[in-house]
């Protein structure tokens, strides 16, 4: 990924941070609000790869974090599993696939918002489990489906599509 | 390199929560909150029409489904031009927060601090909004914040010019309340597997409580102790009562008079003696 790539994946990340906590938290459909934020990790993962993915994630939930006021480090490590387990995905099965953002997005909507849950319990706080995961997960997840695909054209337009295969440094001669 | 990021984000949550708020990770995320203000504040400005706009077009679908008056109503409203039907709802907005403040039903002993609210969390963990005011106005943790409508919640957590509050519709927050009518006290919390529900809760069987009865937070003192919330701050209204047999307590639903979703500037109830 060249510098120039990922001070504008950086920005992209910084300002849907900005745009989760000021606009998209608001935008309630049926109970659920979209997650930007995760979407766009989730995508420049599977673009850029799972390296990439984990820092730009790991950067992502920590502004969330200082915006909101929340305990900080819980965002982080949401995204930075996502973004790791996105850029893996990518790295392995999912170039070929051209559904391949959508079922990422979906499937770590999901993870996500389990492992969120999870995670506050564990931290003792007091969490509407009901209804996270039977009122607000399944809107969520339609509006997290709705974003990947635009998403992921602005992702290519500003960052530049996926990243190419790493070139071959070493030769291992197997007799 | 993803092992170590894994490990700092623990080891943040791990600081974060034990050092709490008044910590030294505290005083670097309120660092970082009041360094990223500016970017929030202006996102928030830029949102607004859109914010505005997704209000009205939500409004427009509830409208459809109710009477002809409405519908009416709405298309009257269609007409206008909507950033200026959205400035004069703005202006009437803030003129009952100023109304409310100056108003007799303004609890004594308090000075307000008008906020914007500008952020919410994402996902639907906690229910809380993230205002423009912080210490440097005089806010503190545990301060209560009101709307004209009525009670809103309790800051939880400050930064100089930023401040997080829980909303009354959090899993964890409980306010002592009172019945205006009867007298009937209980403790308001959120109902489980609802949205913006509320229940008074342990309200005792033979007590009184009728529906569209009016619900007011209790404000008790007992001794040296005294509840976070001054008395008489309107919470909601009853929206049904019942009760069975092998219940200790009635079961009553309460619906609040503040929109939560809705919400666009509070104000923070600051304790006068307490000072800046």
């Amino acid at each position: 990924m060249s510098a120039g790539a990922a001070l504008r994946a950086f920005a992209l990340v910084f300002l849907a941070a900005l745009l989760q906590v000021g606009i998209v938290s608001a935008l309630v459909v049926a109970g659920g609000a979209p997650d930007l934020l995760l979407v766009l990790v989730v995508v420049l993962a599977l673009e850029r790869g799972s390296v990439p993915g984990a820092v730009l994630g790991f950067a992502g939930g920590l502004v969330a974090d200082v915006l909101t006021l929340d305990t900080l480090g819980l965002g982080s490590l949401v995204l930075t599993l996502a973004g790791f387990w996105a850029g893996r995905y990518g790295e392995t099965v999912a170039r070929s696939r051209r559904l391949a953002p959508l079922l990422a997005v979906g499937v770590i909507t999901v993870l996500a918002s389990v492992f969120s849950l999870a995670l506050r319990y564990l931290l003792g706080e007091e969490v509407a489990a009901g209804h996270v995961l039977g009122t607000a997960l399944a809107p969520s997840l339609a509006l997290n489906l709705l974003l990947a695909l635009p998403v992921l054209r602005l992702v290519r337009k500003v960052v530049g599509g996926p990243a190419a295969a790493e070139p071959a440094t070493e030769v291992e001669v197997v007799v | 390199m993803v092992g170590a990021l894994v490990l700092l984000a623990l080891v943040l949550i791990t600081l974060s929560v034990r050092s709490g708020p008044d910590g030294p990770l505290g005083g670097v995320q309120s660092a970082g909150a009041t360094a990223l203000r500016p970017f929030a504040v202006a996102v928030e400005r830029i949102a607004q029409p859109f914010r505005d706009a997704y209000g009205w077009v939500d409004s427009l679908f509830g409208a459809r489904s109710e009477a002809e008056r409405l519908r009416a109503e709405v298309r009257e409203l269609r007409q206008r031009a909507i950033q200026n039907d959205f400035a004069r709802q703005e202006n009437e907005y803030l003129r009952r927060l100023i109304s409310y403040r100056d108003g007799p039903r303004f609890p004594a002993g308090f000075r307000s601090v008008a906020a914007e609210v500008i952020g919410r969390p994402a996902g639907e963990f906690t229910q809380a909004i993230v205002i423009a005011a912080g210490s440097r106005d005089g806010v503190r943790v545990n301060d209560p914040v009101v709307s004209a409508d009525g009670l809103v919640g309790l800051v939880t957590r400050v930064a100089p010019r930023t401040a997080r509050v829980q909303l009354l519709t959090d899993q964890s927050t409980a306010v002592s309340a009172i019945d205006l009518r009867t007298r009937a006290s209980g403790i308001v919390r959120h109902a489980r597997g609802t949205r913006e529900t509320l229940v008074l809760d342990r309200v005792r069987k033979r007590d009184v409580v009728r529906v569209g009865d009016e619900i007011v937070t209790a404000g008790w003192r007992a001794g040296g102790l005294s509840s976070l919330y001054p008395k008489g701050i309107p919470i909601g209204e009853v929206t049904s009562v019942g009760q069975t047999d092998t219940d200790l307590y009635q079961q009553v639903q309460v619906d609040p008079y503040v929109n939560f979703g809705g919400l666009d500037a509070v104000l923070v109830l600051v304790p006068r003696e307490r000072g800046r």
